[in-house]
């Protein structure tokens, strides 16, 4: 069996040295539940591990004045721990705490979560409505990308080699701000999401909604930013008819496989059902 | 092929490993700590629940190079002795196994729930334990034992 190279830098320059030197077995191992399972059933090989959890920058949480800094070998326990985000973001905070169990939520990262590239990736719709932006570093230094534009397919990144995305950037939220975090899984406990729906949004004083953000999961190769479904909102006080207007949006923008879990018919429709009863919750959350 | 060096049950060991290894290879296989289990090769299962600093990890899922200097607790270290822990006699007594092969996950997923929930209640074990399958399906009285051995370890002071 091939001998695979480890190391486990202590800054951002030698990593990146590392993974550009590495070719394109390298893989970057944050929290390893997806990495080493992977490993494990010899669906990856890589020649080079390179354990990010010794950067200092990767690691940690930090509130700024506009924004949270969020490092992307971060677990996601962590910050469910954090008082802070949690009340600022509390739909990024449900979404990590449905990945996996306890001990996986001790080890997993938001990094890792996204570059892992999975369409149902629990955390990311949640990001992608909170408006989330990656920081990468990169041989030719530091670029700053949307979460939405991260992922090109299942397990296909936009990130170049020797990148590595570095921290993620969540703003303040608006005054009358809400989000929320939705999954249907067949089972209540460890699954992978057949539909994930994260909604964000901000309401005026008169309770009309004045700014959303809507994103879906597991229901294209991608995770999806659904501009039409934000649209039904603005300028609604989340009545009925924009709930519904919402559900035909979320449902509309679908592409889905037919597997295990759900038909497309059936995921489908459930996208639409998860985007409304987010939004509610996020709604909800506004008065709080 | 690298040493790694930790803290396994309060003794020092140094072993030599591949950087393919895991934890719970190093443990079992080099250590022969045979307690900890491996119940599937997805992660889900937890029968390989070990303490790592004092948090619960899947033992499958950390090369052994990355528990390098770190305090590792399997089951074998968790009674005093032939005095089995508050936790280990509740299941005992509740009747918390039957075959047994996901028991010592068990009581090291339930040792972390009594840490963090001293007066724990059924509906929250229920939750935590989302991360440790039975397939003999006896959880009913892996719960009643979890919460057993919680509220005992409170009254014994921790």
């Amino acid at each position: 069996m091939a001998q695979i190279e480890y190391a486990a830098p202590a800054s951002i320059k030698e990593a990146v040295g590392l993974m550009a030197n590495g070719g394109n077995s390298a893989r970057v191992l944050a929290g390893g539940t997806d990495l080493l399972v992977q490993l494990r059933a010899g669906r990856l090989k890589p020649g080079l591990i390179v354990d990010v959890k010794s950067i200092d920058e990767m690691c940690s949480i930090s509130v700024n004045k506009n924004d949270f800094r969020i490092g992307a070998a971060v677990c996601g326990a962590e910050v469910n721990e954090h008082k802070r985000l949690k009340k600022a973001w509390p739909g990024v905070c449900e979404a990590l705490d449905l990945i996996g169990s306890t001990q996986i939520q001790g080890r997993a990262t938001l990094g890792g979560n996204l570059c892992n590239a999975s369409p149902a990736a629990d955390s990311v719709p949640a990001l992608i409505a909170a408006s989330a932006v990656a920081t990468i570093a990169g041989p030719n230094g530091r670029r700053k990308v949307p979460v939405e534009k991260i992922s090109k397919g299942p397990g296909k990144t936009v990130l170049k080699k020797g990148e590595i995305v570095v921290y993620f950037t969540l703003p303040k939220p608006a005054p009358r701000s809400g989000d929320a975090y939705l999954r249907m899984i067949p089972r209540t406990e460890m699954d992978i999401a057949m539909v994930g729906a994260g909604v964000s949004l901000t309401v005026d004083k008169s309770g009309t909604c004045t700014a959303a953000r809507v994103a879906i999961g597991a229901v294209a190769p991608i995770v999806l930013l659904v501009a039409d479904g934000a649209k039904a909102l603005i300028g609604t006080k989340i009545d009925d008819a924009a709930l519904n207007a919402l559900a035909a949006a979320a449902s509309a923008a679908c592409n889905p496989i037919d597997d295990m879990r759900g038909t497309i018919e059936y995921r489908t429709q459930v996208a639409g059902v998860l985007a409304c009863r987010a939004a509610l919750i996020a709604f909800e959350r506004t008065r709080s | 092929m690298p040493t790694v060096s930790m803290t396994v049950n309060g003794a020092e060991v140094s072993v030599e490993v591949e950087n393919r290894t895991l934890l719970v290879q190093l443990l079992r296989e080099q250590l022969r700590l045979t307690g900890t289990h491996v119940g599937c090769d997805t992660s889900q299962c937890g029968a390989c629940v070990v303490h790592m600093d004092g948090i619960p990890v899947k033992s499958c899922t950390i090369l052994a190079v990355q528990a390098a200097d770190a305090d590792v607790l399997t089951i074998e270290g968790v009674a005093d002795g032939d005095t089995l822990h508050p936790m280990q006699a509740a299941f005992r007594e509740n009747h918390g196994l039957q075959c047994g092969f996901c028991t010592s996950g068990m009581v090291m997923a339930g040792l972390d729930i009594a840490r963090r929930f001293p007066d724990v209640d059924d509906a929250t074990v229920r939750r935590e334990l989302s991360g440790n399958f039975c397939r003999c399906t006896g959880y009913h009285n892996i719960v009643k034992s979890i919460v057993a051995g919680a509220h005992a370890m409170n009254e014994a002071g921790g």
